[in-house]
């Protein structure tokens, strides 16, 4: 039966006056979008398989291939839109949960840019990065309220600080499991984080062998599935970050098909090849807080208290009070993901519909752990778009230590935000197992694109940082009074902890 | 600690600023520092000046000595009750003032010479504890009301006007103190009010700052977790809190506490020998909160110690000078010209580095 109610999102043309028939665009279309005709000798273009993700467009040697959005129109109805009518088509064909891939696109407030930062005239100098000294070197780990010296002519510190990551720049590689993403693209993440003296997070994918050269700026999550955990995993990472929940899918678990688990990933999971790989919503050695403090000190047993042992929790409404049990429990940092924080698969309700922005759950994390002072017992990593430096910085003035990226660090390596990344059709050989395609992603150009995001972002944030006079991003920390709000209620004003602009 | 008003944020400015201690403990009257900081008077505009005076009452030297502003009367009765109830008030006079031509709208000016007996309810708290916390309920609870200082046997004298017109007001040829620090200041957005002049001060902390403090937001934060509150509209006010904190509190030795507040680059940490680094790295990590960051050179005093110091780029200027058993700080040398115009030696400290002057061993300055 034809699909009949399935529409296009976009529309591909072919100009015929610059088409050779070279066929270059079939053969990078996993999605099959373009056919060749052997009969006729010419490519033909099938739309509705087309995910918009520019791969034949951007390889076309004659430019002859052009996208844009399928101008098929509803009639207008600000309640039913095309997507809402379109998710309801698909669903009655199929009977299944929608999935989708990425963060949530929904056209929800992004704070960030209702938060405007400030900038020296007059009574205070701005600082040039390129003759002065700007420091973003930051340490994550677990901090006492205070040191003890011992007497004497030359005081002798006599506090040993617990275990410390030390990063370069504030901004690491967020959690991607080797299985969501490609092999290639988790050897470049694991490369570049080396490179810049940065930390990039295996997810829950285990960590594969030839990766672990690289292991000493690498964080190893140990999530719900516990895949590819053991012993020398856990030991061969800078830091151990337990998962509870993910921005993108607050609550729920997740679910490797059986087709990705090839040889390979099924040694790093440590599951047998073809298999799903499941992970469970819960830990099911966790239903309550006193459970996540034996893990982490079970995960601080077994790696000799070398390791700062973290825990990930997705911003949902208590986040303020779940973070301080986290840490309360033990975690020497907190890592919070916002609800448009993305993922390789999830279902689409969760993911438009569940947690908070990521810029409230910050500011109530870190002023509830500073009321009870706590806020130096642990580190505080944020995640959930972080689209630029300019976002990165906004975060850390509201209180971060530093943030996690994900999808940007993608979109350096080549993706387009197409949002198919569960289908394992990935054209840009990021998000799939398919050898064909993962091929596509040199690793050795992935690691330069990485790094230089990373180090163009260290230049904005030092350059901002120039601005507004301050030489060390200690005093950028939690330093609210840089930020002031437009386009904000008294009451987000309130919760952000900042001024609004003209105050 | 509740508080009733609204806590306003910070204002900017640049300034002018003088110290002079003599580390024999000989004391000398405040002449010559009004002197020193009249010299100075372009970088003033007449919306501020201050002094600090140390060894000023040897005769009540175990009290406190809690100098207030009061802009109503009813605002010194509320005081008063507050402080019968939680201290013992030994002697209470005006703080002796001349007519100034150049001074109007001077509020009440009290000072009280008080002790505080231990509180049985909360033994962990020692009578300093309990006149910080004094001094920060009267600040943020009592409308009108604002504590100059509240230290032993020292004072600051400040208000609206030129500094050496606050200090003619004052009358401090006719007090005499082993160190002097004082200030002009130039305020680019706030109103004239008797309160913001410097010195800031709480215990026998007494502080004068030129410059503005880019990390005041995240210092005024951390100093909450530690029962600080910033209330008199000025950045000043958290050297002021901090010096306290790392010093009395955390019970840091002071070139390490001077190290948290203005710590050398990361480069230079790279450099240190091993020990030192592992400190140095040590102290950034845990006292990132108190590190001050923007431009700005500052002296400090407390009982039998002058200290001068500046960010770690010395954005703001800072001389020294020695002459005989004196150590001047300044922001210009002129300024220690005039009243020492042969000083033994002059130098402009490094960024970050400070500068100490002592009292000599087995100096009493009481």
């Amino acid at each position: 039966m034809p699909n009949w109610l399935i529409e296009p999102d976009f529309v591909v043309e072919r100009d015929p006056d610059r088409c050779i028939q070279c066929e270059v665009c079939v053969r990078q279309c996993a999605n099959e979008a373009h056919e060749f005709d052997e009969e006729l000798q010419e490519v033909f273009t099938d739309s509705t398989r087309c995910v918009g993700c520019h791969r034949c467009a951007s390889l076309c040697p004659t430019d002859a291939i052009s996208i844009r959005p399928a101008e098929l129109e509803f009639r207008p109805n600000e309640n039913w839109s095309a997507q809402a009518i379109r998710n309801i088509y698909k669903q009655s064909e199929q009977g299944g949960v929608l999935l989708t891939g990425m963060g949530n696109p929904e056209p929800l407030p992004i704070y960030w840019d209702r938060m405007l930062l400030n900038a020296s005239q007059v009574t205070n100098p701005s600082i040039d990065p390129l003759r002065e000294p700007m420091e973003l070197l930051t340490h994550i780990g677990s901090k006492p309220q205070r040191l003890e010296f011992s007497g004497g002519e030359t005081p002798q510190l006599e506090t040993t600080l617990g275990p410390q990551l030390e990063l370069h720049v504030p901004v690491m590689f967020s959690a991607m499991s080797y299985g969501s993403i490609s092999y290639n693209a988790s050897e470049a993440l694991a490369r570049a984080a080396n490179e810049v003296g940065t930390y990039a997070n295996t997810g829950e994918g285990g960590l594969h062998e030839d990766l672990r050269q690289y292991a000493g700026r690498m964080i190893v999550q140990v999530a719900s599935g516990r895949f590819g955990v053991d012993v020398d995993y856990l030991n061969s990472g800078a830091a151990v970050e337990i998962k509870i929940g993910q921005g993108a899918k607050p609550g729920i678990g997740g679910h490797l098909p059986g087709e990705k688990v090839s040889a390979d990933i099924s040694a790093t999971r440590m599951i047998p090849e073809g298999t799903d790989a499941l992970s469970p919503a819960p830990h099911h050695d966790i239903y309550s807080i006193e459970d996540l403090r034996q893990l982490i000190y079970a995960i601080k047993e077994a790696t000799r208290y070398r390791k700062p042992v973290g825990v990930k929790i997705a911003a949902v409404h208590h986040v303020a009070a779940i973070a301080s049990g986290c840490v309360r429990a033990g975690a020497d940092f907190v890592a919070i993901d916002g609800y448009r924080g993305g993922t390789g698969a999830a279902p689409t309700m969760i993911r438009n519909n569940v947690g908070i922005p990521i810029e409230f759950a910050l500011a109530a994390v870190d002023s509830r752990l500073r009321e009870e002072g706590i806020r130096q017992d642990a580190g505080l990593i944020v995640a959930g778009s972080f689209r630029c430096a300019a976002d990165v910085v906004k975060a850390i003035a509201l209180g971060a230590d530093a943030c996690y990226i994900g999808t940007a660090a993608l979109v350096a390596m080549g993706c387009h935000v197409c949002q198919k990344c569960y289908t394992g059709r990935c054209n840009w050989g990021i998000a799939t197992q398919d050898p064909y395609l993962t091929r596509r992603l040199n690793p050795n150009i992935a690691t330069r694109r990485l790094v230089n995001l990373l180090e163009s972002w260290a230049h904005e944030i030092q350059e901002i940082m120039g601005g507004m006079g301050i030489n060390a991003i200690e005093s950028l920390r939690g330093n609210r009074d840089h930020l002031r709000g437009v386009n904000l209620t008294d009451r987000e004003l309130n919760v952000l902890g900042i001024q609004m602009a003209g105050e | 600690m509740a508080t009733n008003r609204t806590l306003p944020f910070k204002d900017m400015g640049g300034c002018s600023i003088s110290g002079v201690m003599d580390e024999s403990g000989r004391r000398f009257s405040g002449e010559e520092i009004i002197r020193s900081i009249r010299n100075m008077h372009e970088r003033s505009n007449g919306l501020g000046g201050g002094f600090a005076a140390y060894g000023i009452f040897p005769e009540r030297a175990d009290q406190y000595c809690m100098q207030l502003m009061f802009d109503t009367p009813e605002a010194k009765r509320e005081t008063e009750a507050l402080l019968d109830e939680r201290c013992n008030v030994h002697y209470a006079e005006d703080i002796p003032t001349r007519p100034h031509e150049a001074i109007t709208d001077e509020p009440l000016l009290h000072r009280y010479f008080v002790s505080v007996e231990p509180d049985k309810s909360r033994p962990h708290l020692d009578e300093n504890d309990l006149m910080v916390e004094l001094h920060m309920e009267i600040n943020t609870t009592i409308q009108d009301a604002f504590v100059f200082s509240a230290g032993k046997n020292m004072g600051c004298f400040k208000g609206v006007g030129f500094p050496e017109d606050i200090g003619e007001y004052f009358r401090l040829e006719e007090y005499e103190a082993y160190t002097w620090i004082a200030h002009g200041r130039f305020p680019t957005n706030t109103t004239g009010w008797w309160g913001g002049a410097h010195p800031f001060s709480i215990l026998d902390w007494a502080i004068v700052h030129n410059g503005e403090i880019s990390s005041y937001g995240i210092n005024k934060r951390y100093l909450r977790n530690f029962g600080y509150e910033c209330t008199l509209q000025t950045d000043t006010e958290v050297i002021a809190y901090l010096f306290d904190l790392l010093i009395r509190k955390h019970g840091l030795p002071l070139e390490v506490a001077c190290q948290a507040m203005a710590p050398p680059f990361w480069e230079d940490i790279e450099r240190m020998p091993e020990r030192e680094q592992a400190q140095a790295k040590a102290i950034r990590a845990v006292y990132g909160g108190a590190l001050l960051n923007g431009p700005f050179a500052v002296v400090v005093g407390s009982t039998g110690r002058m200290i001068g110091f500046s960010d770690r780029t010395k954005l703001r200027p800072q001389v020294c000078a020695r002459g005989g058993d004196r150590l001047y700080i300044a922001s210009e040398e002129a300024a220690i010209r005039t009243i020492c115009p042969d000083p033994d030696v002059v130098w402009h400290p490094d960024g970050g580095e400070p500068v100490v002057g002592e009292l000599q061993a087995g100096v009493q300055v009481a």
